[in-house]
């Protein structure tokens, strides 16, 4: 039972692990995402690190090569879309794409919702097919004797059991 | 294009001074109303219930009913 369930998380795991290697990455570390290499410092997307380590694209083709060349001279010289393209080549994502967000949210209430309730019918089923008879105490007819001798020793006459209880009427308030 | 220089020091001075005087008003409306909907009803109640009480009287009931063992109902 366990087990499946794991089986389960895992495939989902490996599913969204797909969608968020993009092709851009591959392109920057020139292998799959599975095999990264921690050893040399790696590139991030966090808000908290605005400069990270190594530059998002290390990998760079001609195009790519001659701007970084125009790049060493005035910086004025360079068009919008050139200064646009040597940050992508630094940057993944602006500071708003980070904080952007998705709908993964809705995926996982789904899920546990859903492990939730699967795991109700499995109570549901221990209840019926597990557990024994309840005791004897919990049966009505014991109840009813249990709460007559609860009122005759005045059980929390203040603010509590028997203080719900008319005396003279031999009744509930 | 040059950016204003973001705030630098103080940050949490400035938190502090929004978020305490709000923090110690909630902590003393909750302190009143624990008081006033819990405790002084609590008192009252007991205040009442022991204005009328007679000991004799709930003895005598419970006697009746048979739940001591020491005194055994007026009838047996």
């Amino acid at each position: 039972m366990l087990t499946s369930r794991a089986l389960i998380r895992g495939l989902q795991s490996g599913l969204w692990r797909g969608v968020s290697s993009t092709s851009a990455l591959q392109a920057g570390h020139g292998k799959a995402v599975d095999m990264m290499d921690c050893t040399v410092p790696q590139y991030n997307n966090r808000l908290d690190t605005p400069l990270p380590d190594v530059p998002f694209v290390t990998i760079l083709d001609a195009g790519q090569e001659k701007l970084k060349e125009k790049e060493k001279g005035p910086w004025s010289s360079l068009s919008k879309e050139e200064k646009l393209a040597l940050y992508r080549m630094n940057f993944e994502l602006t500071y708003p794409e980070m904080r952007k967000g998705s709908h993964e949210w809705k995926t996982v209430v789904a899920g546990m919702l859903f492990f939730l309730g699967f795991s109700g019918l499995l109570v549901w089923w221990q209840r019926i097919y597990v557990f024994g008879d309840v005791p004897h105490t919990l049966s009505p007819e014991w109840v009813e004797k249990q709460t007559q001798r609860m009122i005759d020793m005045r059980v929390n006459p203040v603010d509590g059991f028997t203080s719900k209880w008319d005396y003279e009427k031999k009744q509930w308030k | 294009m040059s950016l204003q220089k973001p705030i630098m020091r103080g940050l949490l001075a400035k938190r502090l001074r929004f978020h305490l005087p709000i923090a110690f008003a909630l902590s003393l409306i909750a302190a009143a109303a624990f008081k006033y909907g819990v405790t002084e009803p609590r008192k009252q109640a007991y205040a009442d219930f022991y204005k009328q009480y007679d000991a004799m009287k709930e003895f005598n009931g419970m006697k009746e009913a048979g739940i001591f063992e020491s005194v055994r109902p007026s009838g047996e």
